[in-house]
């Protein structure tokens, strides 16, 4: 039915989902979901458009809770897995400048809001010498790094990306992939949802194949790209169209 | 940041509103529910000045028609009535409400028509005749009907010349519940005739196509009375100062400076006060 | 004195005149804050909180939009006269009350402007603010914040139906000389002497006040735009 692709592997997972199910009215967006989100690695959902990444994103970062199943979250050594942040595909910026969305999203954590740590942020992510541009007249990768620094604000031991570069030219997509890249080597999980095979390549630790609500692969990326076990898998790496 | 922010608005609303009240220990000052005829004339703006200066009270009118102000006076809302309804007067301090009534002054009332005067009643002594033709001839009039003492005269002046328009409500006769400027103002645009007192039509601006078309007959005649509330009844009544303008108003000095108002050199108000009232209750 | 003639009145400084111009303004003004510090918490409160009858409290804050400003006079009045429940502040016939009853008129316009406002601003950062973890409080302020050109347009719609008003600060104002006389119980008051040329001056006047304070706001709210986002 499904392939465990964690399954003895030795990076030690950090989120369990037990057959877990989300549904909307009558349709099913997700059907027994059995996944395993592991430190180290960074975990990358793919899978066409409404195969239900988004929604299993959601579910994960504890936006809305599934209809069936369960969801562990395990406590692992210098990971604080209880704290996650989130950068929508769209993220929304507050109306006001780059440096004051940072320091709402500190504030917001409970953190002091020291204007040293917020440009350090700001530096992470490259926009130091647009502090005080207003937020929302940032171009679209710029919003999408705010996003991150404001993520990062949190100090967030499990990151959730949800294709932040889905609407991006491929100078904005290497800039924000490197500043994913960067948080990924400080030890932050990073799971990313993408329907970019390419980003898939770059940055996958694990990949996770979804199709239709249903988890069809999960397997370190090499593996998914080099021999894919589902059909659907073979014909979405020769760039069919997977429904 | 916010929620102090909506603190200090509150607080700043409040003390706006705060001090906006008068705090009765320094503020000298009254109210005098008064009609809109008496303002509009211009009387208060040539006594008042006069009062201050001598006895350093101010006085705050509020300008109503005669059964507003002393529905005022009723609620405790003013210190002194000054209007002119005499039987209303005498039934608010009949009531308990008033302490004692007493005469000021008096005008008179015209009765004011378009110039082609279709009821041809222009230049005629009698207002009773004077009705009876605007009723015969079917004639737009326009009544205050908002109580005030014009009305209260108007509807007299009907009921002695046996005619009711106001319960008949013809629809000649125009009841536009407002005040005296108003009313001619209405008049004005409608080509009617109406009930005014002289002050207010003297003073009147936009006289147009209007002008007197009945005047002098004794039944015209206007009386001023003033009230000072029970302080019985109101605790909060200002009587010292209350009754410092009343007796300034029907003293001497008072009498004259009345008498001395004149708008385009004819005098408005004829100052009639008793002196023996002072002594004796009506 | 004709029309032309209360402008001139104005521009040459006619204190009397000028007196009810800034009673006018003070009054108008204040009445917006009172209004503002209860419409704005309690549309925020509507907007962000799911409780029995919202359904019935929007309905209704929106029909009060349209109160009469003679009904509301007329229970101010009730309320503030000697004879009424409030009648020991003493604050019948004096700018307080006025200030109460134009309060009272756009606390429903500010309530149910910032409501709508809000709820729409919400639509919006729902998933941020969760995902940030936002308290309740932080919310509240953030999308007041954030709604700030916004609100400042409802304030701006306040202040304009407050100033024109005239029925309510009639009643409970009494159109006292020198004391609770602004400038629509003026231009009634001469409109009633048959002085139709001041009392449209003394319209134009209020017009261009009104005008004038609205480009003002345009100008901060351009301004601002521009400068933080």
């Amino acid at each position: 039915m499904l392939d465990g692709g964690a399954i003895g592997r030795t990076a030690q997972p950090v989120m369990r989902l037990h057959g877990v199910g989300y549904r909307s009215g009558n349709t099913d967006i997700l059907s027994d979901v059995e996944l395993t989100i592991a430190a180290g690695v960074p975990t990358l959902l793919l899978g066409p458009n409404g195969s239900g990444k988004t929604t299993l994103l959601r579910l994960l970062m504890g936006l809305i809770g599934p209809s069936e199943g369960r969801v562990d979250v395990s406590a692992v050594d210098g990971v604080n897995t209880a704290r996650r942040a989130f950068v929508f595909q769209k993220p929304v910026m507050l109306k006001r400048s780059t440096a004051a969305n940072v320091s709402f999203a500190l504030s917001a954590a409970g953190f002091p809001v020291d204007p040293l740590v917020v440009a350090s942020l700001l530096q992470r992510v490259g926009l130091a010498a647009l502090a005080d541009r207003p937020a929302r007249m940032l171009s679209g990768g710029e919003q999408q790094r705010l996003a991150l620094a404001r993520a990062l604000a949190r100090q967030p031991g499990i990151l959730f990306l949800d294709e932040p570069t889905a609407s991006l030219d491929p100078a904005q997509t290497k800039a924000v992939e490197d500043v994913v890249a960067a948080i990924a080597a400080t030890g932050v999980i990073i799971v990313m949802a993408t329907h970019d095979l390419g980003q898939a390549r770059r940055l996958a630790g694990d990949v996770v194949f979804l199709v239709g609500g249903r988890v069809l692969e999960q397997t370190p990326a090499t593996q998914f790209f080099d021999q894919p076990k589902t059909q659907a898998a073979r014909r979405f790496l020769a760039g069919d169209l997977v429904i | 940041m916010r929620t102090r922010l909506i603190a200090q608005l509150l607080a700043a609303a409040a003390v706006t509103i705060g001090a906006s009240a008068p705090s009765a220990a320094q503020d000298k000052s009254i109210i005098v529910a008064s009609t809109t005829s008496t303002q509009d004339s211009g009387l208060f703006s040539h006594l008042l000045p006069l009062f201050k200066a001598k006895t350093a009270i101010d006085v705050k009118v509020v300008a109503q028609g005669t059964g507003q102000a002393l529905d005022t006076g009723r609620r405790g809302d003013a210190d002194v009535v000054f209007v002119h309804a005499k039987a209303q007067e005498e039934k608010l301090v009949a009531d308990g409400f008033g302490v004692k009534r007493f005469d000021v002054m008096y005008n008179d009332f015209v009765l004011i028509g378009p110039k082609p005067d279709p009821a041809r009643i222009k230049g005629s002594k009698d207002i009773l005749a004077a009705l009876k033709a605007i009723h015969l001839a079917a004639a737009p009039f326009v009544s205050r009907g908002d109580k005030s003492g014009t009305h209260s005269a108007e509807l007299a002046l009907w009921k002695a010349a046996m005619l009711d328009p106001a319960g008949a409500k013809p629809a000649w006769y125009r009841e536009i519940g407002q005040g005296m400027g108003a009313a001619l103002n209405t008049s004005s645009a409608m080509g009617a005739y109406v009930l005014s007192d002289r002050g207010t039509w003297i003073s009147f601006k936009n006289k147009d196509a209007l002008e007197i078309v009945v005047e002098g007959d004794a039944k015209l005649f206007n009386q001023y009375g003033i009230v000072l509330v029970n302080p019985d009844k109101h605790s909060a009544v200002k009587k010292d100062l209350g009754q410092a303008f009343i007796d300034w108003m029907i003293s001497k000095e008072g009498q004259s400076e009345i008498r001395s108002y004149r708008i385009e050199g004819q005098q408005l108000f004829f100052p009639n006060a008793n002196p023996e009232h002072l002594k004796k209750t009506e | 004195m004709d029309g032309v003639g209360a402008f001139s009145l104005l521009l040459s400084g006619d204190p009397a005149l000028f007196a009810i111009v800034r009673l006018s303004l003070f009054v108008t003004l204040s009445a917006v804050m009172l209004a503002a510090a209860f419409g704005l918490p309690f549309g925020a409160f509507v907007a962000l909180t799911q409780f029995r009858g919202r359904g019935g409290v929007i309905v209704a804050l929106n029909a009060l939009m349209g109160l009469p400003p003679v009904v509301v006079g007329l229970l101010v009045f009730l309320a503030l006269s000697r004879s009424g429940p409030l009648g020991f502040l003493g604050l019948l016939f004096t700018p307080g009350a006025m200030i109460i009853a134009q309060a009272i008129l756009i606390a429903p316009i500010i309530a149910a402007l910032t409501r709508q406002v809000i709820e729409d601003l919400w639509v919006e950062y729902c998933d941020e603010f969760t995902a940030m973890d936002v308290s309740p409080l932080g919310r509240v302020a953030a999308l007041l914040w954030d709604g700030r050109f916004s609100l400042v347009t409802i304030f701006l719609a306040g202040f304009g139906r407050a100033a024109a008003e005239v029925g309510a600060v009639m009643i409970v104002g009494g159109n006292i000389d020198g004391f609770t006389r602004v400038m629509t119980t003026t231009i009634a008051l001469e409109t009633s002497k048959g002085n139709l040329p001041l009392a449209i001056g003394l319209g134009l006047v209020l017009i261009a006040i009104v005008v004038a304070v609205n480009t003002l706001a345009w100008s901060v709210r351009q301004w601002s735009e521009r400068h933080a986002g």
